[in-house]
């Protein structure tokens, strides 16, 4: 007697981060018709979409706007594939509510009537905002007396997976969260499907890691990979998004949208496997810590690779905070130098810089010769010899309390053209208000979460 | 004197990726096949990887093994001048360090060099 297979799940990523692709989706929803035509089962689309620095900008519009602060692209990125999801029964997880999910089912639900669709079944995930007047006590009491003195633009626990498979327990079609974990996006669709108990560590192990190889969209299938002549990738401008098969013991096989360019292979997936992973036996997420210290890849064929073995430990009492708040003026200023001598030209004009403003701490950065390898202070610039680089472009940048401090460094970057060594051209200056982050635990008890339906317009 | 060895910038013989979290930097390390990893896992240890990152002075440097994927994790505290809302640096997420890791000079046995990736005249060293 063997036990019946369980109907798969195959769920896609169509973003891995707040303005991704918009046509991303429509392959992966293509394939995911497919794979219920030919297999069965239940699929899911997720949209990742949110960041650190997202969902502070996020918040700052809401309060500009009530009716804003949730993700600028979701309707473009959603619109081409709503109709095909609903009539095939494709269930939509996401954080693009990122400052205000409610406002996004509400657009959402616009999007459907436009389209003539009966209304979608829609949640919205509560919980993670603690940026309220009334949450301050308890930043206070986890974060330190340090939220007193700074001005919150967000504040959002890291909530898990389970308010999603309720709501699609109930019945949603349509999820919309703001800061959930990422690999909790496809962990909740994991959690509703198969039924798993809530401390089935290994299963919710393995499924959270195959939401960690998708939740970064392009990034498994030969996206941010491709180095000519080592890691070469076919038809990198045609990338494809990815498409995981969740078993139900969380295993996973991941692949990408048919049709797309781009690569799954063993190499793309360690890559993956791995990014923003610390330890890799302690994997923490608000459902589970993920091991994946004994876990094991294997190559199933053409843009097909399995993981397994993915171990799982009780999840932690404690959910991470990140507090994003107004931090002053970011002051930026370029200027081209080229030719003969452009290097000591351009290190001249720096040179220049630090005596015109002696009480900024000045960035400084010479692209072209060295730039993004080097740190704030500098110390490998001074560590370099000039080189002979004939076409060098002066970055400085410099953080500054007061907007008025700031101007002054794109003031004298300006005044460069003039006043500074000869050739400089092409100047170029940014203001922008900075936002800080401030990260801490809070008891998960002390963040309640749930979902709604949202009711018919 | 015999060519037993040659030394060759780590890319000929790993990928990796940076990821970030707050202030700190991950960057795997994942050999091109298991006998290179053998030779890396000697080479590319805490210690050389705190000295090939010394200017950007790492507050700890902790390397992770996953030897079934033929990989190692090396994650760096304090080296991002703050992260990602707090950097100066145009690359505020530091995503450009894991190619800065793969110039580290490694020797591999010349037995092993067929097992190499790209270009093989792209050698340091030939002892």
């Amino acid at each position: 007697m063997t036990t019946p297979t369980p109907a798969p799940l195959f769920i896609g990523c169509a973003a891995g981060f707040s303005g991704d692709r918009v046509d991303a989706a429509g392959p992966v929803v293509d394939t995911l018709i497919a794979r219920l035509a030919e297999r069965g089962g239940s699929a899911c689309l997720i949209f990742e979409t949110l960041a650190e620095r997202t969902l502070a900008l996020a918040q700052l519009r809401r309060r500009a706007d009530p009716q804003a602060g949730y993700e600028p692209l979701l309707e473009l990125m959603l619109r081409p594939v709503l109709a095909r999801c609903l009539q095939h029964g494709i269930r939509i997880v996401s954080n693009f509510g990122a400052a205000n999910p409610r406002a996004a089912a509400q657009l959402i639900q616009r999007m459907a009537r436009e389209l003539g669709l009966p209304t979608p079944r829609i949640a919205v995930i509560h919980g993670d905002d603690l940026s309220a007047p009334t949450q301050r006590a308890l930043l206070r009491t986890h974060l330190g007396e340090q939220v007193d003195a700074i001005r919150i633009a967000s504040a959002n626990a890291y909530i898990g997976a389970e308010p999603i498979a309720a709501a699609l327990r109930a019945g949603a079609q349509i999820v919309v969260a703001g800061r959930v974990a990422d690999p909790s996006l496809a962990l909740g669709p994991a959690l509703a499907h198969y039924g798993w108990r809530s401390d089935d560590w290994d299963a919710l192990a393995g499924a959270t890691m195959a939401g960690h190889l998708l939740e970064c969209g392009a990034q498994v299938c030969g996206g941010y990979f491709a180095d000519p002549g080592y890691k070469d990738v076919l038809d990198l401008a045609q990338v494809g998004f990815p498409v995981a098969e969740i078993d139900a013991h969380g295993g996973c096989i991941i692949s990408k949208a048919e049709g797309t360019g781009g690569l799954v292979n063993l190499a793309s997936v360690k890559e993956q496997l791995l990014y923003e992973v610390h330890d890799p036996a302690a994997y923490l997420t608000p459902d589970v810590v993920a091991d994946i210290s004994a876990a094991e890849l294997e190559p199933l064929g053409p843009n097909r690779v399995a993981l397994r073995g993915v171990r799982g430990h009780a999840r932690t009492g404690t959910l991470k905070v990140n507090v994003c708040h107004e931090g002053g003026w970011l002051a930026e200023g370029e200027i081209s130098y080229a030719g003969p001598r452009a290097e000591a030209r351009a290190r001249l004009a720096a040179e220049v810089l630090r005596q015109r403003l002696p009480a900024h701490t000045l960035r400084v950065d010479l692209i072209g010769a060295l730039s993004v390898m080097g740190d704030d202070s500098g110390a490998l610039l001074q560590a370099t010899p000039a080189s002979t680089a004939r076409d060098v472009r002066l970055r400085v940048a410099t953080a500054c309390a007061e907007r008025a401090q700031a101007e002054q460094l794109t003031r004298e970057v300006t005044a460069l053209y003039t006043c500074g060594p000869a050739g400089g051209g092409g100047v170029r200056t940014a203001l922008t208000p900075r936002l800080n982050t401030l990260s801490g635990l809070v008891p998960r008890e002390a963040v309640p979460v749930g979902f709604e339906l949202l009711e018919a317009a | 004197m015999t060519n037993n060895a040659i030394t060759v910038p780590l890319y000929r013989a790993a990928h990796g990726r940076t990821g970030d979290k707050g202030n700190r930097s991950n960057i795997s390390v994942i050999a091109w096949h298991p006998a290179l990893y053998a030779v890396l896992l000697e080479q590319v240890t805490e210690e050389a990887v705190t000295r090939h990152f010394a200017h950007r002075r790492p507050s700890a440097v902790r390397r992770y093994l996953l030897p079934q994927l033929g990989a190692m994790n090396f994650v760096l505290d304090d080296v991002l001048d703050g992260g990602v809302n707090d950097a100066l640096n145009l690359d505020t997420h530091g995503k450009a360090l894991s190619y800065w890791l793969l110039d580290l000079p490694v020797r591999i046995p010349t037995a092993l060099q067929p097992l190499l990736a790209g270009d093989d005249h792209d050698v340091l060293i030939t002892t």
